[in-house]
């Protein structure tokens, strides 16, 4: 860590990191469903910036590989299929309804961060500088977004949940099994695609025969 | 000595003369990204003046609560201006008179009694206007104590002169999450406590909707006068706090030389022209909030905070 170039790629990762916590908090508080692209958007950015600085710190090449795979799946094709398959008026929804208040909801999320951090940080005394930031932020990011998921009510929101909750175990697998096959990583960007494309259909046909994705209606079955 | 006293001086100068025009170049510069022509940039000294020259006229059901307010508004941002580093990045003469804590309280103390005043005076939209300051303040309250409490944590100390400084040295601390986190939980404050557009319509003139101005509305000539300027110059002395304390102290005078600390003067007043647009960038871009959306802002400003906080203590 003595050498000047390492200690200001980790300052730069942990600034990252910082903002890759800040979307997560985001995605709970947008209170439409483009705000809530928009983070997300912004979100799988900082994850292709985060493992591009990773890369260059470790000599990693399939670090740089990875950020480009996810700038062009998560940045580029998702938000695209999202627009593609899903009704405009369930991308135009404004005044998005959740379970818990969004101020509660977001010291809700702040209690998270810390049980993650309580978790994460003791596994990683041994580990080198990435981990140490990006273990806790990838792990808080996915408890949050676990948590994004029960609370919102509409499918839209939720499908960005469930990415958010793959981008944060991207963001935390990143630092510490750096020479994560590339295959792996194609294979799981693609499985995201494929998810989204079905989710999107799905969520249109629901949004066609009840004129609302709020999924908590769909508890019983209905007879024609 | 004599000269960290005058320089302390000439920083309350550049507060009372170089605050108004910075809220005219705000207005005018969001009345030009609504396409309309705008006030001149000078329009709030000739309101200032206007109002000096007329005539003031007091309740005589009101009591000495009211006839104070304007005086102690006008005079807590120039203590504050006092404690601060406006030009120099040195501690001047009064610098360890009290801490980023103590100006917070002496804002305070103005915002209390502009509040109460406000209820002195028995308009029904002074009292309205009143207690949703409060609601703002309280919902502030909690982000204001997170953000010294993380001050103190970085800088392990809370006067100004000596936070400015831990941010660049090294150089790598600038890009710590910790004082990007900050700055940004600040910058939302400042919104929120200049009753700027997320959170009040500086520009309305509907009382009902209003939070900041229906306060003043029953004060007159150089009482309203003496609200008014105040209220520029605790703009300017956030926006200076928020430059040069948080954000990093480039463009102020290192050297003791007066003519560095006059070129500081340039300097300072382009920086703050700098933070005027992203604020005319924020207020022409979002709509400002129902009342009880504010909590949703806020708690988004203290989650911020709270994650700066988070980022320092365990990264230790």
């Amino acid at each position: 860590m003595a050498h000047p170039d390492i200690s200001w790629i980790a300052a730069l990762n942990q600034l990252t990191a910082g903002f890759f916590l800040l979307c997560s908090f985001g995605l709970i508080a947008a209170a439409q469903v483009t705000g809530c692209i928009r983070f997300y958007v912004l979100q799988s950015l900082l994850l292709a910036c985060s493992a591009v600085l990773l890369g260059i710190r470790d000599h990693s090449t399939d670090l740089f590989i990875a950020a480009g795979i996810y700038i062009a799946a998560k940045v580029i094709l998702i938000p695209l299929l999202l627009k593609r398959t899903a009704r405009q008026e369930m991308i135009a929804r404004r005044e998005l309804s959740q379970v818990i208040g969004v101020p509660s909801s977001l010291l809700i999320a702040l209690g998270l961060t810390l049980v993650a951090y309580y978790i994460a940080l003791p596994l990683t005394i041994h580990a080198g500088g990435g981990a140490r930031t990006n273990l806790p932020i990838g792990l808080a990011a996915v408890l949050i977004a676990v948590y994004t998921i029960t609370v919102r009510r509409e499918a839209l929101p939720q499908m960005l949940s469930l990415l958010a909750i793959e981008n944060g175990a991207f963001f935390a697998g990143d630092a510490i099994a750096p020479a994560f096959p590339l295959i792996g990583e194609l294979a799981g960007t693609f499985d995201v695609l494929m998810i989204v494309l079905v989710l999107g259909v799905l969520s249109t046909q629901v949004h066609r025969s009840l004129g609302n994705t709020a999924v908590g209606s769909l508890s019983q079955l209905g007879e024609e | 000595m004599l000269r960290m006293i005058l320089y302390n001086l000439l920083q309350v100068l550049v507060v009372l003369l170089a605050s108004p025009l910075a809220v005219g170049v705000l207005n005018r510069l969001k009345e030009r990204v609504q396409s309309k022509h705008g006030s001149s940039i000078f329009q709030v000294y000739r309101d200032i003046w206007k109002l000096f020259c007329k005539d003031q006229v007091l309740s005589d059901q009101s009591t000495w609560i009211f006839r104070l307010t304007p005086y102690l508004v006008f005079a807590a941002p120039i203590v504050v201006t006092l404690l601060i580093p406006v030009l120099t990045s040195y501690p001047l003469f009064f610098a360890f008179m009290g801490d980023m804590l103590g100006a917070g309280f002496i804002l305070a103390l103005a915002g209390f009694f502009a509040a109460l005043a406000a209820v002195d005076s028995a308009n029904p939209y002074g009292a309205m206007g009143a207690s949703r300051t409060r609601m703002v303040g309280f919902l502030a309250e909690p982000v204001f104590m997170v953000v010294f409490f993380t001050v103190c944590f970085v800088a392990n100390s809370t006067i100004p002169y000596i936070v400015q400084q831990t941010w660049i040295h090294p150089f790598a601390n600038f890009f710590d999450p910790s004082h990007v986190l900050i700055a940004i939980a600040f910058f939302m404050l400042i919104l929120a406590e200049t009753g700027k557009i997320p959170v009040d319509n500086p520009s309305g003139h509907f009382e009902l909707a209003m939070i900041d101005e229906s306060k003043s509305l029953e004060f007159s000539g150089a009482g309203a006068a003496l609200v008014k300027w105040g209220g520029c110059m605790k703009f300017f002395v956030l926006l200076c706090v928020f430059l040069n304390v948080l954000i990093a102290p480039w463009g102020l005078a290192a050297g003791k030389a007066p003519a560095a600390v006059v070129l500081a003067i340039p300097l300072v007043l382009l920086k703050v022209l700098g933070a005027i647009m992203l604020i005319t960038a924020v207020e022409s871009s979002l709509a400002k909030l129902r009342l009880f959306r504010i909590t949703a802002f806020l708690g988004l400003a203290l989650v911020v905070a709270v994650a700066a906080m988070l980022a320092r203590m365990m990264h230790i």
